[in-house]
């Protein structure tokens, strides 16, 4: 099924019809493909990256290191999984090296992101200390170039 | 004024002016002037190439890099070749005499046939075949043989066929697997009957092998130099264009036996120097480091294919599964249509640009270029307004 998690990969959009014809297989096992991979977690969720500068509106992004004083029997999973439910947080990985956490956060305006971090993210018993990076520009997320990818633009119509 | 005296004499040579112009020509002007056109008119890839061999040419431009190479390529780019030949199709080249770096493909050939032919040598080639073999081997002073292929053999040429079509000047037999039109590869079984001929007839086999890393079928490429005796007479023709999306770096290679490679590398240090070297640092690393990038696209290329042949076969156009390259060569007989007639119209009248199969030859008539090297958007849009066009063109029901 690795094929048809490619193409979903690269284009979610892709209708299973089309997906069929791609890969060879018939659409009624490219169906079933699809429902048990979003029933088994593989397939996570199916939506678009917005790209909201383009509609004028200018979201803050960070990125916090966080420090963490790990739990008897639970390690880190149950801080981790408490922070990582914040609607703030967009991405979030424990990490090897000098912190723990690596938390990706959205908001409005810078404050919102602050009033997270004093408020919410440094006030847990767990959390030793943050370290806050506010996002300057974006250049590439989840694989796409921000400013477009290189296009075939430049290619002659015919050619033999 | 001064009268010219006695007759002028033309500017332009006679093996130039003997040259067939460009078929598509008048396409290129149509396309120039209509809005929205698709193309399936293309003959290269549309990935661009991958960054990491675009970052190692930038590398070299900034360490000064900008010198002539050796002749016969970098020794840097002939080991990683050498190795690659070796771990790929398991037969061995050496990187100081049997390997040299051209300019593409399109020198390679042009220095094969200068050295390999004398006045009147005639090259026999399945048909049909790349634009450029005939007035290639014309230039070089031979004389090429087409033998025709048909769509029911799947254009896979009958080697009993070439047989018919060799005489006492048969100095070389041009094989182009995959094949660009029809996309269709050699089985073990054919290429053994043209390796039985060659052994027979003492011919050199010129294989193009561009193609060689866009294949489709399980059984994989058959590397001609790799059939028993075949190391010793064939010169393989490869190149990156293709595999590694690099056709504007004009990178390419051949491999063949000392004597042959020697030959050509007079020809080349005369006409080539060397092959850019910027462009010979970034195949190094495409050797190198590509190869995920040669399967991601090769698994790109694979589900256009389906998605193209059986859209194709879906509106009424009978096509071969094309086991190479990235053409589709569909059948345009039951418009009742010429391969120019259908070209020029689907143009016109659905803005969608394919090449007439006559441009590849005689046996190309009756069939129509296209490449799926193209967005699944597009190549599904294509084959939308193709559809509209085939049944509105339909002949006799």
């Amino acid at each position: 099924m690795e094929d048809v998690l490619r193409i979903l990969e690269s284009d979610s959009r892709t209708p299973p019809e089309r997906i069929a014809q791609m890969t060879g297989r018939p659409l009624d096992e490219v169906r079933a493909i699809l429902e048990k991979a979003l029933k088994d977690g593989v397939i996570l969720s199916y939506r678009a990256q917005v790209n909201w500068e383009k509609m004028g509106a200018a979201p803050v992004y960070a990125i916090i290191e966080v420090k963490l004083v790990p739990q008897r029997e639970v390690g880190f999973d149950s801080i981790a999984s408490r922070i990582a439910r914040f609607p703030e947080v967009r991405t979030m990985h424990l990490v090897s090296g000098d912190y723990d956490l690596a938390v990706q956060v959205v908001g409005e305006t810078i404050y919102e992101i602050s009033n997270f971090v004093s408020n919410k993210l440094a006030v847990m018993e767990a959390v030793q200390g943050t370290s806050t990076h506010f996002i300057l520009k974006r250049y590439k997320e989840d694989g796409t170039l921000i400013a477009g990818e290189d296009g075939a633009e430049g290619r002659l119509p015919l050619s033999m | 004024m001064t009268e010219p005296r006695g007759p002028r004499r033309s500017r332009v040579s006679q093996h130039a002016a003997d040259l067939p112009p460009s078929g598509i020509r008048k396409f290129f002007d149509l396309i120039a002037s209509t809005e929205g056109v698709i193309s399936l008119g293309v003959g290269e890839p549309d990935f661009t190439t991958p960054w990491h061999i675009r970052e190692a040419a930038i590398y070299s431009i900034e360490r000064g890099h900008t010198h002539y190479t050796s002749n016969l390529g970098t020794p840097e780019l002939r080991r990683e070749l050498s190795a690659y030949l070796e771990r790929l199709y398991g037969v061995s080249y050496d990187p100081n005499t049997e390997l040299l770096i051209t300019t593409g493909v399109s020198e390679g050939l042009d220095l094969a046939f200068r050295a390999i032919i004398d006045p009147g040598d005639e090259v026999v080639s399945p048909e049909p075949s790349y634009v450029a073999y005939s007035p290639v081997v014309h230039m070089a002073g031979g004389k090429f043989i087409p033998v025709p292929t048909t769509m029911e053999d799947e254009f896979r040429v009958r080697p009993a066929e070439i047989e018919r079509k060799l005489t006492d000047r048969t100095k070389g037999l041009l094989i182009n697997n995959p094949s660009n039109p029809t996309g269709s590869v050699l089985d073990i079984t054919t290429a053994q009957g043209i390796a039985d001929l060659a052994e027979k007839h003492d011919l050199i086999v010129l294989a193009d092998e561009i193609y060689d890393r866009l294949v489709y079928e399980e059984e994989g490429h058959v590397f001609f130099a790799a059939l028993t005796e075949m190391r010793e007479r064939t010169i393989t023709l490869g190149g990156f264009s293709k595999a590694y999306a690099m056709t504007g770096w004009r990178v390419g290679y051949v491999a063949a036996p000392e004597e042959i490679i020697a030959a050509m590398t007079k020809v080349h240090q005369y006409t080539m120097m060397s092959a850019p070297t910027i462009s010979q640092e970034a195949a190094v690393e495409a050797l190198r480091n590509g190869e995920p990038d040669v399967q991601t696209m090769l698994e790109a290329y694979g589900q256009r294919r389906r998605l193209l042949v059986e859209g194709l076969r879906g509106i009424g156009l009978p096509c071969i599964d094309p086991g190479g390259a990235f053409y589709a060569f569909p059948s345009i007989v039951p418009t009742g249509m010429t391969s120019e007639e259908f070209a020029e119209q689907l143009l016109v009248e659905e803005k969608v640009a394919v090449v007439p199969g006559n441009v590849f030859g005689e046996s190309g008539e009756g069939f129509v270029r296209c490449c799926y090297a193209a967005s699944i958007e597009d190549l599904e849009e294509a084959l939308e307004r193709m559809g509209r066009f085939v049944s509105r063109h339909r002949k006799g029901i």
